[in-house]
């Protein structure tokens, strides 16, 4: 195993703005990330986060605007001459014309410490179809492959950005389960993901990016209490917005018309005591609060701070247009 | 350093490749044996000086390795197709493993279809002696540069999907001004234009096989000149290609 100068990951100051013929798109606006050897670290935000352009600067496949990227001590590109790197990039698919061991030997091959092959085969379950050729192989088998790919150089650091993407439940499942027997011989996960389940299941902590910013970091578990909160919606004209704040468990009201929403800590104990208390309550809906939702809630005050900056009004627009600059560049 | 293993993949992947079999093999040796079979008697074919059986033996030597070194570029925009230079950008495989690979992987085609051709030539009645079939191959080897380059330029010029229109049109062009089917004569139009192109001096190689004086001043700038801007091209495209396709 190749000597490590430093233990941790350091992601210093990224900024990223994409040209586009319809004006700068800010992807990445300001990250800051530190990663201690073997923590798995779950890149949680919608789409249009800045996660994948965050991935390609962490792997040098794409230049800092400003910022430093320092992965145990060394610069993107001397970490992967040393194969201390494996990444499974969110865009992607195989070469075709060779079976899927060769494929995994010709990668394996590059690297100066690989895994067996066949070990790298029974962990991704992949030994029934070594012999297939790659362009043969299903979604799903396809995905395994790449992640083989990706671990075959028995690296320090494994990216994975959002790698379930085409799998279905039982294929998410079966993945996370590999990826969790891989970051237990103590290596170093990061993954992109915007499934909050995910994040919360598989990492030990999770770092909220929204709009180019990180908008939260921690335990997985203060990221879930953080976003994961409900949302309850209810008929109910007569009774102020004030009155209705003061229901336990409830931590905002919205009116709209005769309807409100309570934004809720705990959903259980405000919808009991909301039914208890208002016999005339009706149309109740809980629903959980998407991650798309949670984050403009958390990123509203990124925005007025903004706006106060001196940034404008055209700030909300930049920020709109992030989405889809990332998803085509 | 370690492109070895790289290498061998990329050769065995390339062996099971239909359409270099058909574009680089099959068709040339087919249309070898169609076009100069008839005409194996004729000497000083369309006034070129040479044995038809010869003429058309490095004439279509040329449109194979043609094809088999430009489609190193349909190799390579499938590869950024589907996100594969990526993944290799991540791995300790250098630019020059990588860009090395692509060029022997080229030559090794090149070099079966040039083996090929020449043994339908001498079943045509083509002689040489030994020193002028070596300097005349050697000359094809070296006038297929230029094609090396072009085809790792072109790979990250066009997409996977255009990338079979593109380099069939080129070929196609390059082979009907540069005298792969016809000699095209010593004055006019295309004669003029074909001086400047890499592919007619491929072509002309074959004087050497009779004695000849090959290339001379003019072909020997030419392939220098367009080996040098593509290569440049080339390393420029791929320094360049790092983005999501």
């Amino acid at each position: 195993m190749p000597a490590l100068a430093t233990r941790e990951i350091v992601l210093q100051g990224l900024e990223k703005t994409f040209r586009t013929p319809a004006g700068p798109v800010h992807a990445v606006r300001g990250v800051d990330i530190r990663i201690e050897t073997g923590e798995t670290v779950a890149l949680l935000g919608p789409n249009g986060a800045g996660k994948s352009t965050t991935i390609d600067m962490l792997l040098g496949l794409l230049a800092p605007d400003r910022g430093s990227v320092s992965l145990f001590g060394r610069a993107p590109a001397d970490a992967i001459d040393a194969g201390l790197i494996g990444a499974m990039l969110q865009t992607g698919s195989l070469i075709r014309d060779l079976s899927v061991r060769e494929l995994i030997t010709m990668i394996g091959s590059l690297y100066p410490d690989p895994l067996d092959v066949d070990e790298v085969l029974d962990v991704t379950g992949l030994r029934d179809i070594a012999e297939h050729r790659t362009q043969k192989l299903s979604g799903g088998q396809t995905q395994r492959v790449r992640f083989a790919v990706a671990i075959v150089s028995n690296p320090e650091l494994l990216v994975l950005d959002e790698p379930t993407v085409a799998l279905d439940v039982e294929g998410r499942r079966s993945f996370w389960t590999t990826m969790r027997g891989f970051a237990s011989r103590g290596k170093t996960v990061v993954f992109a993901t915007h499934y909050l389940e995910e994040a919360d299941a598989y990492a030990d902590r999770a770092i909220l990016m929204a709009r180019g910013r990180i908008v939260a970091d921690g335990p997985t578990t203060e990221i879930k209490a953080l976003v994961g909160s409900r949302t309850i919606r209810v008929t109910l004209p007569d009774v102020g917005e004030a009155e209705l704040a003061g229901l336990p468990g409830v931590s905002g009201v919205e009116r709209r018309g005769e309807a409100a929403v309570l934004a809720c800590a705990d959903s259980d104990v405000a919808l009991r005591a909301l039914l208890a208390r208002y016999p005339g309550a009706r149309d109740v809906e809980v629903t959980g609060a998407g991650l798309e939702e949670a984050f403009l809630r958390l990123t509203g005050e990124d925005d007025d701070a903004g706006r106060a900056a001196g940034e404008g009004d055209d700030a909300g627009r930049a920020d709109g247009d992030a989405g889809d600059a990332e998803a085509i560049a | 350093m370690r492109a070895a293993g790289y290498l061998r993949y990329e050769l065995l992947r390339t062996v099971r490749n239909r359409r270099f079999l058909v574009f680089s093999l099959g068709f040339p040796l087919v249309l070898y044996f169609l076009i100069a079979g008839p005409n194996k008697d004729q000497h000083d074919f369309g006034g070129s000086g040479l044995d038809a059986p010869l003429y058309y033996m490095v004439g279509l030597m040329a449109f194979g390795t043609m094809n088999g070194m430009l489609s190193t570029g349909a190799r390579i925009a499938g590869e950024r197709q589907v996100g594969w230079n990526r993944q290799l950008r991540i791995s300790p495989l250098s630019a020059r493993g990588y860009l090395g690979t692509k060029v022997v992987t080229a030559y090794a085609m090149a070099c079966t279809t040039i083996a090929v051709m020449s043994l339908s030539g001498v079943s045509l009645g083509v002689r040489l002696s030994a020193g002028h079939w070596v300097r005349m191959l050697a000359m094809i080897l070296v006038g297929l540069v230029p094609f090396a380059a072009g085809g790792i330029l072109l790979g990250h010029m066009v997409t996977s999907d255009s990338a079979g229109p593109a380099l069939g049109g080129i070929t196609s062009l390059l082979a009907l001004v540069s005298g792969t089917w016809f000699p095209i004569g010593d004055s006019g139009v295309i004669h003029d234009v074909a001086q400047v192109l890499p592919s007619y001096w491929l072509v002309q190689a074959a004087h050497v096989g009779v004695g000849g004086n090959g290339w001379g001043g003019t072909g020997w700038t030419v392939i220098a000149v367009w080996s040098a801007a593509l290569a440049w091209l080339a390393a420029r495209a791929y320094r360049r290609d790092t983005g999501r396709v």
